[in-house]
């Protein structure tokens, strides 16, 4: 049972942690950029995400339900398919990586926003001015 | 493993390649009496090291150094004082063009690695001024 303050923040808590997570994982198919061999892999992050809520993915709890398709690699780790497969094998594309890394850290700022913004209701609620 | 080491680790090993192409650069055109001597360039292995605690980290580390498959070419300059009885000397198996190529991928990988290491470091200390 989550308190009344991870309730508070919902979904953002969560996303935060995802976000970094998912920071951390870039950086290494970064790393690897010229590793041979080396595959590059990423997370799909609304399902790392609906899978990260209380209430898990949708259910479905009455038989006229649909459930929720499943997404491929909803497990969490999924490898990229390459635009141009190379020759050492490596599936690393120093474009996508950067791109997805800085979509991320935009995201992740994003998410930062949001809490502050909770974090600013409470304070002036606390407060009461 | 954070996204610093993963980072620095990865800076580290394209260090070492910097390190062998500079090497590799400055005994271009070196000679040598026989073959068995010349110089060969040097050719640092990557090899991804995953992180033993979570499957989604890893950074790379150099496995080995290894040498060029290339031979050294034999060349006839028979004042050479190097040169054998018939005038051949041995001359390194360094491939100018390919060393300078590999040079400019080694410092933009560097830079690629420095500047994700920025980005964490901006998002920390944002993270760390949450609320204020």
């Amino acid at each position: 049972m989550p308190s009344p303050i991870e309730r508070y923040f919902g979904v953002h808590a969560s996303a935060l942690e995802l976000r970094q997570q998912r920071m951390t994982l870039i950086a290494s198919n970064i790393a690897n950029a010229a590793t041979p061999n080396y595959k590059a892999r990423d997370i799909d992050f609304s399902a790392a995400l609906s899978r990260a809520q209380p209430g898990g993915p949708l259910a479905t709890t009455a038989p006229g339900h649909i459930a929720a398709p499943a997404t491929p690699g909803a497990g969490g780790l999924a490898y990229r398919v390459p635009l141009n497969p190379s020759v050492d094998g490596n599936t690393v594309e120093l474009v996508t990586e950067q791109a997805a890394f800085g979509e991320n850290a935009v995201k992740y700022q994003s998410t930062l926003a949001f809490l502050n913004g909770r974090i600013g209701q409470i304070l002036s609620a606390l407060k009461g001015e | 493993m954070t996204v610093f080491e993963i980072a620095g680790r990865a800076m580290g090993a394209q260090i070492v390649r910097l390190n062998a192409i500079a090497s590799n650069l400055a005994n271009a055109g070196t000679q040598s009496a026989d073959k068995a001597t010349a110089y060969r360039a040097l050719k640092p292995v990557f090899a991804t090291s995953f992180d033993r605690a979570r499957a989604d980290r890893a950074t790379v580390d150099v496995e080995r150094m290894a040498v060029t498959t290339a031979e050294p070419t034999r060349r006839y300059e028979p004042g050479h004082p190097l040169a054998d009885k018939d005038g051949y000397l041995w001359e390194a198996a360094v491939d100018p063009t390919e060393e300078l190529v590999e040079m400019v991928e080694t410092s933009r990988q560097y830079s690629n690695c420095v500047e994700v290491m920025q980005t964490a470091k901006t998002l920390m200390s944002q993270t760390l001024k949450l609320g204020r």
